[in-house]
């Protein structure tokens, strides 16, 4: 028998911060961050001393000069003449493009790679395991790299010039050259804004129906067909509509003038190295996620399905996969993450990012690298925080509700 | 107590950093080498050869600042800078000097707090095409695919010669020499632009240069010299009069060859004496041996050998001296006297 008994308090005397432990680890840690403080200070004193002896000064005023180069891919008018703040944004969404479509790729490529290396299929279970370790291991720098003098070697435009062309065009619209790959772009005549609403009111209709047909399942027990359905209405009115209207849409095809080709859409090939390279590189990765966690639903949910009767496609999208997700979606959010940084190393290929612009072309024109660098730092910071913010979101509304 | 001498050591580093700038020639003979700034590699200016020394045009000019310093032309560091990073380590204090076919600009001499002492060529931007193409001036390029070096005046220039003429272009941005000539043999650029003797000494490595065109437009004035750091007079004197030693020397008619001959016996012109230091105190005046001068001409050559060693007509590279033509000959090269 114990009894619980306060110790007598003493009054506190400041040999306790040493030896006493209630007091010793914030001793260490004010010890600490003076030290961290300190460091810093003196940093950023030899800086500021050093500039002011080189006569050198921080100043953000370069931002509102004209920038004076140009630059390949532009999402929003720039010119030349535009300043250098203008030039950042056009790398920040430049930036912003490879990272999504990265992140799209990378998911859709990882979430099939992970989910068929658990085949039984022996062969393509070894295939994928062999993407996996093939991409997961060689340095992403060097998968920019080759897959850009992979888009290197196709014909240059050249090749497809004059009578004795020794390419032609893939379907008689798409071309692929050295320099990217040329799509026709939609033009829109008179009428055509009705096929895309049109379009986009059969994109929720689809969303509408499987909703009332996973309620109806949910209270009748009924099953209704959904995919042929969906499929039905995604194409019959939008077509339907298009024709109605006298085919207003037409396709602008690209066409071999001068040096270049031009018209239609163009994919530029560093954007195409870049976005390659980094979804599949980061693809692996998160196949490896996938993997484990479809692995780590305990084997009896899978067989408690297989009793209930589910197929095997059910059994992996209704019962394994939701919860899986709640494995899989933290360490996601440290691949996206991943793929954002990691398009910095666009310069590689010439892709213009945020590090190319601003980071590189316009820190050199200018010579303000620590302002440069400063904001670069702040705009990867921002970035970073506002995917990690959204996928958190999304990470709790598919954890596990506890009630 | 150890806080204090961490702290102090990180003070005194920090000062020592910031007094560097002020003696680069006592920094230079403490370390025994020079370091230099040249570029990564482009044949004729600066690239090491079959035995991994560098050689060429601008690599000269190091060696001769570090034969006049400290008496051997070989006691060099050549640190290969990219048009990126050349500013930063010549800033920083990484290298002593930068000779890579830079630029003297308004802004890299006042804004970015530079010191450009001379100009060892005279050079503009030209373009460089495939013949193929059978483009005949640089105004017929509207639309073409451009590979340029990031980083450069080239890539200034390259939008304003567009836009004055209101032709469009596309930029491939490149890091070095070697990854553009890559593309443009590839055919991922139709043209490859930037100072015209980069352009010869780029083409006199491709397995057929006579199937490239150069055309006629130089689009801007490129004087290329090297430099050093704002706030060091006396090492950016020191770089400037070696380079000036270099030109007087070819106008004088002194060459690797006789001069230690002329050091030795003297001569009847006073200002080849005063020039190799047999006469006079130009030596002390510069805070060197009287025989500085003659050390770095007789490691490189004058200027005219430098020219013809490396670029000149003689070489694969195959450049007419024109504007760097000595200035009795013609050209803009021009030392002021050794007096």
């Amino acid at each position: 028998m114990t009894t619980m008994t306060d110790p007598p308090r003493q009054s506190f005397r400041l040999s306790m911060l040493l030896n006493d432990t209630r007091y010793r680890s914030y001793t260490f840690q004010f010890i600490a961050l003076v030290v961290l403080a300190g460091i810093v200070a003196v940093l950023a004193n030899n800086l500021v001393v050093n500039l002011a002896a080189a006569g050198l000064n921080i100043s953000y005023e370069f931002l509102a000069n004209p920038a004076g180069y140009d630059i390949n891919q532009t999402l929003i008018p720039y010119t030349s003449q535009s300043s250098n703040l203008q030039a950042a944004w056009v790398g920040i969404l430049n930036t912003l493009l490879v990272a999504f479509l990265g992140c799209l790729f990378a998911t859709i490529l990882g979430v099939i790679a992970g989910v068929l290396r658990l085949s039984k299929n022996w062969l393509v279970a070894k295939l994928m395991s062999l993407y996996v370790e093939a991409f997961r291991n060689v340095p992403v720098l060097i998968w920019i790299l080759i897959i850009n003098t992979i888009v290197v070697t196709m014909p240059s435009p050249r090749a497809y010039r004059g009578d004795a062309a020794t390419h032609e065009m893939l379907f008689g619209v798409i071309a692929y050259t050295n320099r990217g790959v040329y799509i026709p772009a939609p033009t829109f005549g008179p009428g055509s804004m009705i096929v895309v609403a049109t379009f986009i009111a059969s994109i929720i209709g689809i969303f509408a129906y499987r909703r009332y047909a996973k309620n109806l399942l949910f209270n009748t027990g009924k099953l209704l067909p959904t995919l042929w359905p969906s499929i039905a209405l995604f194409f019959v009115p939008t077509l339907l509509m298009y024709f109605i209207m006298g085919m207003p849409i037409g396709a602008d095809i690209p066409a071999l003038t001068g040096f270049n080709f031009q018209g239609g859409i163009q994919i530029q090939r560093p954007l195409i190295a870049l976005w390659l390279a980094l979804s599949i590189y980061t693809g692996a990765f998160i196949a490896e996620n996938v993997r484990a966690g479809i692995l780590a639903i305990n084997k009896g949910q899978t067989e408690a399905a297989a009793s209930l009767g589910l197929r095997p496609g059910r059994i992996m999208n209704l019962v394994v996969l939701p919860q899986a997700l709640r494995v899989i979606i933290p360490p996601l959010i440290s691949n996206y993450l991943n793929i954002t940084k990691n398009s910095s190393l666009a310069i590689a290929v010439g892709y213009a990012d945020i590090t190319a612009t601003l980071g590189g072309i316009t820190l050199n024109q200018t010579g303000r690298a620590i302002e440069c660098v400063l904001l670069l730092m702040l705009f990867y910071l921002i970035i970073s925080l506002l995917i990690s913010f959204f996928m958190n979101i999304y990470n709790r509304s598919v954890s596990l509700k506890e009630r | 107590m150890k806080k204090t001498v961490f702290l102090g050591a990180l003070t005194i580093a920090g000062l020592a950093a910031g007094a560097a700038a002020a003696a680069t020639l006592d920094d230079v003979k403490a370390r025994g080498k020079l370091n230099c700034g040249v570029t990564t590699g482009l044949v004729g200016f600066a690239a090491p050869n079959a035995n991994g020394e560098w050689e060429g045009f601008d690599v000269a000019v190091c060696r001769a600042v570090a034969a006049a310093t400290l008496g051997d032309p070989t006691a060099v560091e050549f640190v290969p800078t990219t048009g990126k990073t050349r500013f930063t380590a010549l800033a920083s204090g990484e290298i002593d000097m930068l000779a890579r076919n830079t630029t003297w600009t308004f802004s890299r001499d006042n804004d970015l707090k530079f010191e450009f002492v001379g100009v060892n060529y005279y050079d503009g931007q030209g373009f460089m095409v495939p013949k193929e193409l059978g483009v005949s001036s640089a105004k017929e390029l509207d639309g073409a695919t451009v590979c340029i070096q990031t980083g450069t005046t080239t890539e200034l220039n390259l939008a304003d010669f567009f836009r004055s003429n209101n032709i469009s272009y596309e930029p491939v941005p490149i890091e070095t020499n070697a990854e553009a000539q890559q593309q443009y043999l590839a055919g991922a650029c139709d043209v490859y632009t930037t100072d015209a003797s980069g352009l010869a000494a780029t083409r006199a490595t491709f397995e057929d240069p006579s199937a490239h065109a150069l055309l006629p437009e130089i689009i801007s004035k490129e004087p290329l010299g090297p430099l050093v750091r704002h706030g060091d007079n006396e090492w950016g004197d020191i770089v400037r009069w070696t380079l000036n030693a270099m030109i007087t020397a070819e106008e004088l008619g002194v060459t690797s060859a006789n001069v230690a001959d002329m050091a030795a016996n003297g001569t009847d012109n006073p200002e080849i004496n005063r020039l190799l230091g047999t006469e006079g105190t130009l030596g002390e005046m510069i805070g060197l041996e009287a025989d500085w001068a003659k050390n770095a001409i007789m490691a490189v050559g004058n200027y005219g050998e430098v020219f013809e060693g490396n670029i000149g007509e003689s070489t694969p590279i195959g450049l007419a001296r024109g504007l760097n033509a000595q200035w009795t000959e013609g050209g803009l090269m021009y030392s002021p006297p050794f007096r």
